[in-house]
């Protein structure tokens, strides 16, 4: 027999039935329903496979902290593998499917490995798999393959759907908020505020939540469940006077007139420093449209944690069975539900509580029996059980759980044996008095030690359920996220936290501080609401706080078979037992935090809710010590997970990441440039004529620079004024070179260093008039430089008189290369303005440019990055794109064309011009080539410490040019420039080619490494087919640099991916400055 | 995630500004001796409990803020504006009478007691350090 839905109770609506599918049947619930009623409505008990042994599982909780019950919903994109049953709200059409299980949970091979079950103890990983055949390491690497495909719980959505999604999303949603709809979801984030926030809406949260907003507090209150209420719903006796669910209903409405704000579907998953509450909200509905969740960082004035109790099992053999819940989850199934776990039901405990239980399942017709621990225990609680129909077995525990095979093993018979307290071989808690049977007064009593109790098997009782209740955890997670320690209460047989030790701001009420009974948790509700408005308004709280009822449940953990083995579990989730505890802590895990590693115990999804306590107490039994000497794990958030994507919220793809273009992008785009992406800027990456690759593309451009010319958008350069009376000061101290001298009228090369003498970026400034100057900075550098001399001016130099402005995004930036670059600029602005003498080598002049339709302003820079004559023109961005087209014709009646970034690439490294690629944070001015620019008559940032010695070793990498040793010998060093090798590449070129990130090695030295450090003796920044020099050139770093290796052949490396050895390429280092090294061009 | 109040902008959330550096560090004049400038960009100290820390309000108005932060909390007792000039002149602007609630971060106050709450709050008050140079 297993659950079904009784003909009355619940707060279900019966007449609004959902439909949903579980493993591709189709069944229905009713509204109200969760995934986990609506199963156990139908008679589903086995819904999922052990993590490891592949044991039927059934729904063992009715809540987040669900051990048994996970499963897969939707499918595709939208797959949420490990949702908890329990937890999920039932909406019509929702799909859910079984999972870690082949081919079904109803039938799964993977069940042999509960017969292997002994090779899988604690740590069998790393006993198993090392040292087997005596290879270590390789070995295991083998092995860990074959555990990674076994291993894991449910698969994450399909990526291959993700990117269909992403398709989609970007069809159907042109315009803002189409790139977050890539895996066809939504998330939001927002930030909150409010005076007050309650964490639960059950009976302590409402109470406090209606007193704080009495009080004036703008109160905003959590509940993770649908529904707010708590364990009151639809129970049958009353709080305050009233029914339990008029009671909800009455505070919901309060809260709703005084404005407070009421959030179901939402958990407070972390606690933060200043009390900031990080909260996930679901959906409604977890297939429909709209964003599938909120993402909230709340910032309240205080909180209050009103989180309520965890239950805790007993543990026993077989207590994993379809079949076996907690007994407070019984309860909610039947009241809250009006679904029955089965039709017999055995309820053990060593608590009070669980005769509500008892009451409850017998009042909807189910054969109790309840087997308690204590004897004599159970007040009126016990009276109302008996007298509903339920039968009691006073001291007695349940020892084994019985299944049948022919119904996945589901709970059949339970047996009960009597606790054998005296057992001599119980080790016993130093701290503690000896055990002692248990007390028989009216109230129970705690039965002291250790609560693992030892007994055989006195009687069988037939049930096709257990329900379980081993006592209350407040659940105190949140509070323990601000780093503070919980001390274990022997009263409660649990970790509490001291009232002095709660952080300011914060306060538990309720079941979260203990107070498991409503009378008491609603007290405590108020007082902590009334506390938190009081405070609020400066007053003192008050009044005292309520008191509470003593505690009555008896310590018990586990009860151990005395003769026999079976397996019991404390952590279902990760099938963690009761042996591999004790196992751990007879191999030396005796820590907690190790014992928590090595067996995995609450290291599952559920993060050891329920049976986490239980393990450590079975390890401070397994060790002779108390449990406050053993001590606890650490909470961390989040309390339950939370779906990564939410972090990242509508912040994805271009959302994420802005793409800038440049002013000059659509004319190019038109003119049928190829972009690419250089940080977060497109640029045209090549001009494409018919017919053309990358390949041919990017060597006819930068030919055509060396030839006649060619124009390249350079729009993103860094461009930051500099403006006041001591600018020409402050740049003198910025850069390693002199400005404080530079005329207006002209720019100048210069490089600045950070504090450690490290080049920070280089760039040129242009200076404007005295009292103005215009520095470029390199594309990739700009917002760091940029940060850079704000600091500087804040913070370093207070004293000087100097602004720093970006104008990056004002200008567009045309640069005209080559040997015909005057002429064309002649065609577009007047002749005289750009002739050698009013515009001669680092000039600038500010004058006008004939564009279609009349003249706009320019600003033209004599300056050269490909080491030809050259000009940057720059305009106000507006006007950008008129400018390229009159230079863009101007260009091509000169015989040029325009070129992208690879030409530029290409240009740089036959000039030996340094990039960010060079210039990555770990080189000096030596080592760039630049080492004579530093002024020796001023000071300058970094001055200091580019003098220190390991800096200053000659053995440092330095620049060089690497060039394969087939393409030396066709074109030796100094050769005739413009020497080419064929557009067509021939074989042999293939052959001699290397790509950036190379290693340079020294074929000569002991393993034909070589290096300071044994790792080579440099590397490559930079590759290109060179027009210049003909055949394959390198650009990049070389210990001595070309001083120490100029001609001398090293060979060059470049690994694999997987750690093979490679290509290698012969090749010659040479010096980076072979092209025009005496600069006649650019000065021409 | 720390809430900093901006003089100029507000509270603002800690992801629009960035870390800039250690605001009780001195830096030495350009031209001092290679020992010194070590000292300063290499050996700093790293207390538990309340520390200078300058700050970029880098999303924003891009103020050089000095924050007193601490370093088990997070909390923060004051912040004001590094570039005394801006301080200056923000203070002889703003209204002498305007009950801002931020009002105290024109100059570092004494952390609330708040920060004692819990027992790893506890520490040095913070030491007023004024900006090098």
């Amino acid at each position: 027999m297993t659950g079904y839905r009784l003909r009355s109770g619940g707060v279900v609506d019966r007449t609004q039935p959902l439909r949903f599918a579980w493993d591709g049947t189709r069944y229905t619930g009713l509204a109200g329903d969760t995934l986990g009623s609506a199963m156990m409505a139908n008679g589903i008990h086995t819904v999922a496979r052990g993590f490891k042994y592949h044991r039927p599982r059934g729904i063992m909780t009715a809540g987040v902290e669900e051990t048994g019950a996970l499963v897969t919903l939707g499918r595709g994109a939208r797959r949420e593998p490990n949702a908890k049953a329990p937890a999920v709200e039932l909406v019509e059409g929702l799909e859910a499917w079984g999972q870690n299980a082949w081919p079904s949970v109803r039938f799964d091979v993977g069940r042999i490995n509960d017969v292997m079950g002994r090779f899988f103890a604690a740590g069998f990983y790393y006993k198993t798999f090392f040292g087997i055949t005596g290879r270590g390491t390789g070995e295991w690497m083998l092995f860990e393959r074959l555990i990674r495909a076994a291993a894991g719980m449910g698969r994450a959505a399909d990526p291959a759907d993700m990117r269909a999604g992403a398709g989609a999303g970007a069809g159907a949603g042109a315009g803002a908020g189409a790139g977050a709809r890539t895996a066809g979801e939504t998330w939001d984030l927002a930030h909150d505020h409010c005076d007050v926030l309650v964490v639960g809406a059950g009976p302590a949260g409402l109470a406090a939540a209606e007193a704080a907003a009495a009080g004036g507090a703008d109160v905003l209150v959590i509940e993770q469940d649908f529904e707010p209420g708590g364990r009151l719903i639809g129970r049958a006796d009353g709080v305050e006077g009233q029914p339990a669910d008029t009671w909800i209903a009455d505070r919901v409405a309060a809260l709703h007139r005084a404005g407070a704000r009421l959030l179901t579907r939402a958990t407070a998953f972390g606690l933060y420093d200043a009390n900031v509450v990080g909260v996930f909200q679901r959906a409604p509905d977890a297939n429909g449209a709209g964003p599938s969740g909120t993402l909230r960082i709340v910032r309240p004035e205080r909180v209050i944690l009103a989180t309520g109790g965890l239950e805790r099992p007993i543990v026993c053999g077989g207590n994993d069975r379809p079949g076996v819940l907690l007994a407070g989850a019984a309860e909610r199934y039947v009241a809250r539900w009006g679904v029955t776990p089965g039709a017999s039901c055995l309820v053990a405990t060593a608590d009070d509580a669980a005769y509500e239980t008892a009451a409850t399942l017998a009042a909807a017709g189910v054969a109790v029996t309840v087997a308690d621990v204590r004897i004599g225990a159970g007040g009126p609680a016990r009276e109302a059980a008996a007298a509903a129909g339920a039968r009691i077995h006073d001291g007695m525990v349940p020892v084994r759980v019985a299944g049948r095979w022919t119904a996945h093993h589901a709970v059949q018979a339970v047996a009960l044996g009597r606790v054998a307290d005296t057992d001599p071989e119980r080790p016993k808690a130093p701290d503690t008095p000896a055990p002692e049977a248990p007390a028989s007064s009216a109230r129970g009593g705690a039965l002291a030690g250790t609560g693992i109790a030892t007994a055989a098997i006195e009687r069988w009782v037939e049930a096709d359920c257990l329900a379980l209740s081993g006592g209350w955890s407040p659940a105190i997670h949140l509070v323990c996220h601000r780093g503070v320690k919980p001390a274990f209460d022997p009263a409660q047989g649990a970790f509490r936290i001291a009232e002095d030790a709660c952080p300011e701001g914060l306060a538990l009420a309720g079941a979260a501080d203990a107070r498991a009974d409503t009378a008491d948790a609603v007290a405590d509700g108020r007082h902590a609401g009334e506390t938190a408005a009081a405070r609020l308004a400066g007053r003192p709280a008050p009044r005292a706080r309520p008191g509470v009822t003593a505690p009555t449940a008896a310590r018990l953990y586990e009860v151990r078979w005395r003769d026999g083995k079976t397996k019991a579990f404390v952590d279902p989730q990760h099938d963690v037992t009761a042996d591999d505890v004790r196992l751990a802590a007879r191999e030396g895990y005796v820590s907690v935090e190790h014992m928590k590693r090595y067996t995995t115990l609450g290291m599952a999804t559920d993060q050891g809710k329920t049976g986490g306590l239980v393990g450590l107490a079975l390890l401070a039994e397994a060790t002779g010590r108390s449990i406050p000497e053993t001590g606890i794990t650490t909470f961390r958030p989040p309390y339950t997970p939370v779906p990564i994507a939410a972090f990242a919220g509508r912040a994805r793809g271009a959302d994420w990441q802005p793409e800038r273009l440049t002013p000059l992008h659509d004319v190019q785009a038109e003119a049928g440039a190829v972009f690419t992406d250089a940080g977060r800027w497109r640029r045209a990456w090549y001009h494409r004529r018919p017919g053309e690759g990358i390949e041919t593309a990017y060597v006819r451009e930068a030919r055509t620079v060396r030839e006649s010319v060619g124009m390249v958008d350079v729009s993103t350069l860094g461009k930051i004024d500099v403006m006041g009376p001591d600018a020409a000061e402050f740049l003198n101290r910025v850069y390693v070179n002199g400005f404080a001298k530079l005329p207006v009228g002209r720019c100048r090369y210069g490089v600045m260093l950070r504090d450690d003498g490290i080049v920070l970026d280089d760039g040129v400034s242009w200076r404007l008039a005295e009292d103005r100057f215009w520095m470029t900075t390199t594309t990739a550098e700009a917002a760091k430089v940029m940060h850079w001399l704000e600091y500087l001016i804040a913070w370093r130099w207070p004293e000087l008189r100097v602004h720093v402005a970006s104008s990056t995004d004002q200008w567009a930036g045309i640069a005209v290369a080559g040997p015909r670059a005057r002429s064309a600029l002649s065609r577009v602005v007047a002749a005289a303005a750009v002739d050698g003498e009013a515009l001669p080598f680092m000039g600038i002049v500010e004058t006008r440019a004939t564009v279609a339709g009349g003249t706009v302003p320019v600003r033209i820079g004599r300056v050269s990055f490909s080491g030809e004559l050259a000009y940057e023109v720059h305009v106000p961005a507006g006007w950008g794109a008129a400018v390229w087209q009159a230079l863009a014709t101007a260009v091509a009646a000169e015989g040029g064309a325009p070129y992208g970034t690879e030409a530029l690439g290409a240009l740089r490294i036959e000039k030996g011009h340094v990039t960010v690629a060079e210039l990555d944070g770990r080189t000096t001015l030596a080592d760039a080539g630049l080492g004579r620019m530093a002024s020796t008559k001023k000071a300058f940032v970094g001055r200091a410490l580019m003098a220190r010695e390991g800096l200053l070793e000659e053995s440092r990498p330095q620049l060089a040019h690497v060039v394969p040793i087939a393409a030396t010998d066709a074109a030796p060093a100094g050769g005739e420039p413009g020497t080419q090798a064929d557009a067509g590449l021939t074989t042999e070129a293939v052959r001699t080619r290397f790509g950036g990130g190379a290693i340079l090695c020294d074929p000569t030295a002991p393993g034909g490494v070589g290096g300071r450090a044994g790792h080579g003796i440099g590397w490559i920044t930079g590759v290109t087919e060179s027009p210049s020099f003909g055949g394959w050139l390198g650009i990049g770093f070389v210990e001595g640099g070309p001083a120490a290796w100029e001609g001398r052949e090293i060979l060059v490396r470049e690994p694999t991916v997987d750690g093979g050895k490679g290509r290698e390429t012969r090749a010659r280092v040479l010096s980076p400055h072979r092209l025009d090294p005496d600069g006649a061009r650019m000065r021409a | 995630m720390m809430q900093i109040h901006c003089p100029f902008c507000g509270p603002r959330d800690q992801d629009e500004f960035v870390y800039v550096g250690n605001a009780s560090v001195v830096y030495p004049p350009l031209d001092a001796p290679r020992e010194v400038w070590c000292d300063a960009v290499f050996y700093h100290d790293n207390p538990r409990g309340w520390v200078h820390e300058l700050w970029q309000h880098v999303h924003g108005c891009r103020s050089f803020l000095v924050i007193v932060r601490h370093t088990v909390t997070h909390e923060i007792a004051s912040v004001r504006l590094a570039h005394p000039g801006e301080a200056a002149a923000m203070a002889a602007t703003a209204p002498a009478t305007d009950p801002a609630p931020d009002a105290a971060a024109a100059a570092p106050a004494a952390p609330t007691t708040a920060a004692s709450a819990t027992a790893e709050a506890a520490g040095e008050p913070p030491v007023r350090v004024e900006p090098a140079e």
